[in-house]
């Protein structure tokens, strides 16, 4: 069972409201995406946790609906304002 | 085996050895391509290490899940510390921390 990215994405930006969310499919299969997430919700935190917080913000999709999610983050400084 | 039992094993396999990676497949015959990258950054680096091959073992493929609270194999594990998953291996390998870390922990092995 698939996961469309407009379901990604809604996950996604329900966890982290201030981030800047780029989502592109490896394969067309809703099986194979790429994620860069960029919030300030990261600030202070490992790479692992940060990783682990888009995950679990997947609810328990990945590896089972998802099957390869490539993940970049990134610390969204407060400066930005956008 | 119990879920516990499962992490008692692995928590084993993790201080027993200095580099552990639960991949699917071998070293010699990665089976999915996140597990042959980080078998590739790990022969570049020339850190030896443990491969578990979680394909033959599913107690440990979803225990490892469980135990490093991540959905995700392969699983690198450096002296009993969880380090992350292809992503992040291959990040810390380009942004040169790895080799860092490898080096300051003496887990290379240069002829």
């Amino acid at each position: 069972m698939a996961m469309s990215s407009g379901d990604i994405r809604k996950l996604i930006e329900s966890s982290f409201p201030d981030a800047r969310v780029e989502l592109s499919s490896l394969r067309d299969d809703g099986e194979h995406y790429m994620v860069y997430v960029e919030s300030g919700l990261f600030e202070g935190k490992s790479r692992v946790e940060q990783h682990r917080m888009v995950y679990e913000a997947l609810e328990g999709k990945m590896g089972g609906d998802l099957h390869a999610l490539i993940v970049q983050t990134a610390v969204k400084s407060s400066e930005d304002g956008s | 085996m119990s879920e516990e039992e499962v992490a008692e094993r692995i928590r084993g396999l993790i201080s027993e050895n200095r580099a552990v990676l639960f991949m699917k497949g071998d070293s010699g015959m990665p089976q999915c391509g996140f597990s042959a990258a980080t078998v590739q950054v790990l022969q570049l680096l020339r850190v030896p290490f443990l491969a578990v091959n979680v394909l033959l073992d599913v107690e440990i493929r979803e225990g490892v899940k469980r135990f490093a609270r991540w959905p995700t194999i392969p699983q690198l594990y450096i002296d009993g510390e969880f380090v992350g998953g292809c992503d992040i291996v291959r990040e810390m390998f380009d942004d040169g921390s790895l080799e860092e870390m490898m080096k300051a922990k003496g887990l290379q092995v240069l002829d």
